[in-house]
């Protein structure tokens, strides 16, 4: 389980990292997307990650609250994709006005001199 | 009575997100009230401010705890000397900015006068708080407001530039997220007092992880402080933003080296990474003062001010000790203020070339900027004299940018000068530190009294400016906070001083957020 999640958060991260290099705009926004992903399972993976365990105690049995999974994570996550949503729609707008006044989706606003 | 002081310690967030938030129903034709309505809530911050100065100066800092929750579950907000003191900052800066702007800038686009008093919840949020995801969010909501105030006013060169900025801050926001998150998975707790107790308790093997989130945590914050190698966006982004705006902005990068400042010396002691800060700091001056020669526009050579002063606050406080950092952060104030003047100059100054020719035609038409702003021009007192008070204006902001007598930035210089040269023996850095302040005061002087000389006794085309009182009354208003920092330099000093020894050993700091009330 563990080997999965981290896996999981390299590949994205590596791509998110590659498309934010990239020269055009939409890579750049959708590289932030997926590094914005990968930070979030970063940070609930810091609550940690447990495979096989119950997600019910049965009715009566004792519940034991070192097994609980640690709700703070899980709220700084939640926080996390709020802004992280908010800021990729402002993102949009800027890339859109970029395209519009510019003429190009370059990320410098010109074209490179072949 | 009593219990409406406590409370006092939220208000500079309350304030304007309330404000900003009952200003956006106000409809955008109604400039009046829109500018009433803003201008009294930046007013009344200055005011809770300055309460929040005067309370702080006191033994024990006092602590808000939000929703009563206690210290180390809930989040507090902290308002000792230094946090108080960046707050009055930011609203005396918030004021003028605003003031600045009902000239014509808070016609140029939508929800200006809302944006900047986000921008200072955001501002104030960052630097009261005690908590380090609360300081995420409130990092985040003062950055969104600030995408939206680069980019005031449109136009290509502004668009561009907002591009680049909001990428690099995307990317060091989620840097900063990734620190948080490593932190907490390590020791726990992501408040810093609490944080502070337990760092030196971590477990030996994970030592490592928890240092790999202080360096990505670091990184964050010096790439929002413009340390050199991660400051390149600065430039560019500020030196086209519109005036009022980038005077905001002077105290943006300031928040970065103030979480800095704060995350380091309380949580790690400020032990480990001095001599980086000290490097790095170094490296950014030397940088700032080439670019500072090398620019040819003045809104340019003001945005490479700004890298100045960063450099030389990150030095200064590498360098460590007391003195310097109390130094620090006198310099800090004398320098914000000075940046800001000379920003908002730099609109009025670039009038005498081309008048208007910085606001796109587009949006003039959007918002119907071009009669509007005739017909104000007509009505609006303009102020007599226009080159000669524009001209000392701009004489005194050189002297304060390049850290010259009589003016605050020589006192702050200075102090910091002879607080690092006191050790003996005395180290390389600090002799380094002593070429390059000179060498980038040198190099101020330089490029601004070429550009004052071209725009003031050399003008090609002889345009004497319009200049409205309402715009020249901020730039004097700063620089006349400037004066006071010069005339009142003892008891400025003394206060920042203390700010920096509460901050330096931070057990009162500790003990007073979780005693939890």
């Amino acid at each position: 389980m563990e080997l999965v999640v981290a896996l999981g958060i390299a590949a994205l991260t590596a791509s998110g990292v590659w498309l934010v290099l990239r020269p055009r705009t939409f890579q750049v926004i959708v590289g932030l997307s997926l590094l914005s992903y990968a930070v979030n399972l970063f940070i609930l993976a810091m609550g940690w990650v447990r495979g096989g365990a119950p997600a019910f105690v049965a009715a009566g049995a004792h519940a034991d609250p070192a097994r609980f999974a640690d709700p703070l994570p899980q709220a700084l996550v939640l926080t996390a994709i709020v802004i992280s949503f908010a800021t990729t729609a402002l993102f949009l707008v800027v890339l859109l006005a970029a395209r519009g006044l510019t003429g190009t989706d370059h990320v410098d606003g010109r074209e490179p001199r072949p | 009575m009593n219990g409406l002081v406590e409370h006092l310690v939220v208000a500079p967030v309350a304030i304007p997100l309330a404000c900003g938030a009952v200003m956006l129903l106000v409809n955008e034709r109604r400039h009046a009230v829109k500018a009433a309505l803003s201008l009294s809530g930046a007013l009344l911050l200055v005011l809770v401010a300055a309460a929040l100065v005067s309370r702080a100066d006191a033994p024990l800092a006092p602590v808000y705890a939000l929703g009563d929750w206690p210290a180390p579950f809930g989040i507090v907000l902290v308002a000792d000397r230094l946090s108080a003191a960046m707050v009055l900052l930011a609203s005396l800066l918030g004021f003028a900015a605003l003031a600045f702007s009902l000239a014509r800038w808070d016609r140029a686009g939508a929800h200006f006068h809302s944006l900047v008093h986000f921008l200072l919840a955001g501002l104030c949020g960052a630097f009261l708080t005690g908590d380090l995801f609360n300081l995420f969010v409130f990092f985040e909501l003062l950055l969104a407001a600030s995408y939206g105030l680069a980019l005031h006013g449109s136009g290509p060169r502004r668009v561009r530039a907002s591009l680049h900025y909001v990428t690099v801050n995307l990317a060091a926001s989620l840097l900063f997220l990734v620190g948080v998150s490593l932190m907490y998975g390590v020791a726990g707790t992501l408040n810093m007092a609490d944080l502070a107790l337990r760092v030196p308790q971590v477990a030996t093997s994970d030592r490592a992880l928890l240092e790999i989130g202080a360096a990505m945590l670091g990184i964050a914050f010096l790439t929002k402080a413009a340390m050199w190698p991660l400051g390149f966006w600065l430039a560019p982004t500020y030196g086209a933003a519109a005036a009022p705006c980038a005077a905001l902005f002077s105290i943006l990068s300031k928040v970065g080296i103030y979480a800095i400042v704060r995350v380091w010396l309380v949580v790690f002691g400020g032990e480990p990474g001095a001599q980086f800060l000290a490097i790095g700091g170094l490296a950014t001056l030397a940088y700032g003062t080439l670019g500072m020669v090398s620019s040819q526009d003045l809104s340019r050579m003001a945005s490479f001010s700004l890298v100045i002063s960063s450099g030389t606050l990150l030095a200064a406080c590498g360098l460590g000790g007391t003195l310097a950092t109390g130094a620090a952060i006198y310099y800090l104030f004398a320098s914000t203020l000075g940046v800001a003047a000379l920003f908002l100059l730099v609109e009025l100054v670039d009038r005498t070339r081309r008048p208007g020719a910085d606001i796109l035609a587009v949006t003039a038409d959007a918002f119907g900027l071009t009669e509007e702003s005739d017909a104000h021009g007509e009505e609006g007192v303009a102020i007599p004299a226009a080159m000669a008070v524009l001209g000392i204006a701009f004489a005194a902001a050189t002297l304060l940018v390049a850290g010259l007598p009589p003016l605050p930035g020589f006192v702050a210089k200075f102090a910091i000068l002879a607080a690092v040269l006191d050790t003996q023996p005395i180290a390389p850095a600090a002799w380094a530190l002593l070429a390059l302040l000179m060498l980038s005061g040198f190099a101020a002087v330089i490029a601004l009294a070429r550009a004052g000389v071209r725009a003031f006794w050399a003008m090609p085309e002889g345009i004497v400016p319009r200049v409205r009182v309402i715009e020249m009354l901020p730039v004097g208003g700063l620089l006349a906070a400037c004066l006071a920092l010069t005339l009142a330099a003892a008891p400025a000093m003394r206060y920042m001083q203390d700010a920096a020894r509460t901050v330096l050993a931070p057990r009162g700091y500790i003990q007073e957020v979780l005693r939890a009330p």
